[in-house]
């Protein structure tokens, strides 16, 4: 199918990150012109009407959620912006905005005439300062120019974005947890109800949405809820940036219908054109590192929200991570684990307690000292945090070690039985296979 | 005592504590110039939610003197209206502040899934073994400190390392780390690759 790229059809231009590019080639902030003719819930029944859906992780509709922020209330409303981008795996956002932030901030300001908020904090990862930089210098130009800021473009509309810098920590991707990293706190979750639609930031009425999602809101308005259904397979309608990393020839982020399957994306011409260095392909996480692994029999689902999800895995962040046949299960598990332990927040016991102790019967088994016994009290442990915290971390902190179990618990076993790792690889730390370790 | 019979109380290893408050320091202030960047943060939210800012006024102080002593965490409380503790609280928990000194440099290595698929690990030995130093510490000249980070969002220039926080080299094989720290020590950050789709050539 031919595919026009809507997102980063301009970011390898030079200078696509100015005012003047984005207005030249891209119809600049016209979305945002015309949405400001338009009555507020319009907007948001053009979006409820286009099915975009939040490009987060969650795939939840983003007419709904702004449908749901509480309306009659003295209080001030928020649109706050994820920009936290930590998903292992995930790099849209940092394209996007990098080279097309301009986008984002007409989608920040069309968001908030929209749900009747004044101000929009885009809360970036603290390891993003360079992007920060340029997306700083275009929220300057926007004022400039007038499409922030007082009475924009003569409609009486006031907006402010600006953007929060965070300083290290994947939880503050949650969106309660982001709420309160902004409000100064620890990036920890809140217990929920109420949603942030209701009591967010300051206890006001929030919408937090992601990057990629708001970038959407301006081709919509621009171009109409039916185009943009259009672009996909039914309730999944619209661009998707795909990210790519892993052993594949040409990892990058790629921007396609939810039609293309992930065969396509990962072996295509246009994409990451197959395996690196002759390997065959193993295993892919088809969104980032929270969620599921398919193997080669599933890679011909579209890759949709809800085709990946029938499949068995989640879209979530779109972030594919493909693994070719020299990587070991139990190392992989271990990778993740280690990631997913340093990252807890602390405020659960079974994701604080229960990471650390996966992490270590991993390490164990690894290492070749696993006893078959502790395959079962991986699922125990397992288990026992899957649906028992507050945020979805725990059931992603699970998640590595289910579906390497699921799916490869021969080479667990073979781990144990043989006491070493039975698939290290050259591009693994040398001193710990040495040692026997690691 | 203990309310179990088989288990001993308090033991020794269990309960000892490895985290130690950050030294206090010298008396800590702004530059006139970090005070006006501060009172401009606290204009971005509601008057009554000064400590929204306190990210960026962290920032500052790191920026300033290398690193958030005990005495600059009494100063940003004192900036900010809230207690010393409450700043601490924050201090402790975000991987971007450093509560000690650290080198002029420091490698942060991305060692998550897709950076460690491409060769992360081997770049961690190779940095180590070339410095004489383990994660998490120095070298003796002060000019490097090595830290492993979790996913840095850019696993499509596997393996990523960010330098201290403005500085991103792409790629970067095992074998050639050696040339990228001699290169690295004596060009700074103009020895770095930076981002791959900065096409254009900025001033």
């Amino acid at each position: 199918m031919d595919y026009q790229p809507v997102l980063t059809q301009f970011v390898r231009e030079p200078r696509a990150y100015t005012l003047d590019s984005y207005v030249k080639n891209a119809r600049g902030y016209e979305g945002l012109r015309k949405a400001l003719t338009l009555k507020p819930n319009d907007i948001i029944e053009q979006v409820k009407a286009s099915g975009l859906r939040g490009r987060g992780g969650a795939g939840f509709p983003t007419g709904l959620k702004w449908q749901f922020v509480l309306k009659d209330t003295p209080k001030p409303k928020y649109i706050a912006c994820n920009a936290d981008e930590s998903e292992p795996g995930t790099f849209k956002d940092h394209v996007l905005m990098e080279r097309n932030p301009h986008l984002l901030i007409e989608g920040c300001a069309i968001g908030c005439y929209a749900i009747g908020a004044k101000i929009a904090y885009i809360y970036i990862r603290g390891e993003f300062l360079h992007v920060q930089k340029h997306l700083e210098a275009a929220i300057e130009e926007a004022y400039r120019a007038g499409y922030l800021g007082k009475n924009i473009l003569g409609s009486g509309f006031d907006c402010d974005v600006y953007v929060h810098r965070g300083a290290g920590a994947y939880e503050a991707g949650e969106e309660t947890a982001l709420i309160e990293s902004l409000e100064g706190k620890r990036a920890q979750p809140r217990i929920k109800p109420p949603f942030p639609a209701v009591a967010g930031l300051y206890q006001c009425p929030t919408a937090v949405n992601n990057v990629e999602t708001l970038c959407n809101v301006p081709l919509i308005v621009l171009n109409g809820p039916e185009w943009f259904a259009a672009l996909g397979p039914e309730k999944n309608g619209g661009p998707k940036l795909f990210c790519i990393s892993g052993h594949v020839k040409r990892p990058g982020v790629y921007e396609a219908s939810m039609q293309t399957t992930l065969r396509e994306l990962i072996f295509g011409d246009q994409y990451a054109q197959g395996m690196q260095d002759g390997h065959g392909f193993k295993a892919i996480i088809p969104g980032g590192s929270s969620v599921p692994i398919l193997l080669d029999e599933h890679l011909d689902t579209p890759a949709s929200f809800d085709h990946i999800q029938k499949a068995g895995s989640l879209l979530g962040s779109a972030g594919l991570i493909v693994m070719n046949d020299t990587v070991c299960m139990v190392w992989l598990a271990m990778n993740l684990l280690h990631f997913y332990r340093h990252e807890s927040c602390g405020k659960c016991t079974p994701c604080r307690e229960g990471g650390d102790w996966l992490y270590k019967l991993l390490q164990r088994i690894e290492r070749g000292e696993g006893q078959m016994k502790d395959i079962d009290l991986l699922f125990g442990v397992s288990n026992n945090i899957v649906g028992k915290t507050l945020c979805a971390f725990g059931d992603a902190a699970a998640t590595p070690v289910l579906t390497t179990l699921k799916w490869f618990r021969n080479e667990f076993e073979a781990h144990i039985r043989e006491g070493r790792c039975t698939l290290p690889a050259d591009w693994r730390a040398r001193q710990a296979m040495l040692a026997g370790a690691h | 005592m203990s309310f179990h019979p088989q288990m001993e109380y308090a033991p020794a290893k269990f309960h000892k504590s490895e985290r130690k408050l950050a030294e206090p320091g010298n008396e800590f202030k702004y530059t006139p110039e970090n005070q006006a960047l501060f009172d401009e943060n606290v204009t971005h939210y509601p008057a009554e939610e000064r400590k929204s800012t306190i990210l960026f006024a962290l920032y500052l102080v790191q920026y300033q003197q290398g690193h958030i002593s005990g005495a600059s965490m009494r100063f940003v409380a004192q900036q900010i209206g809230c207690t010393a503790a409450e700043v601490e609280d924050v201090v402790s928990y975000y991987t971007m502040f450093y509560t000690k000194p650290v080198g002029k440099y420091v490698l942060n290595v991305c060692r998550t899934l897709s950076c460690a698929l491409l060769g992360a690990e081997r770049i961690t030995e190779e940095i180590g073994a070339k410095l004489g130093i383990k994660p998490g510490e120095t070298d003796p000249t002060g000019t490097f400190t090595l830290v492993e980070v979790e996913c840095l969002g850019a696993c499509d220039r596997a393996p990523v390392l960010m330098i201290n926080d403005e500085g991103w080299q792409e790629r970067l094989r095992p074998e050639d780390v050696g040339r990228f720290l001699d290169d690295l020590k004596a060009r700074g950050y103009a020895a770095l690759t930076g981002c791959h789709l900065q096409v254009e050539k900025e001033s």
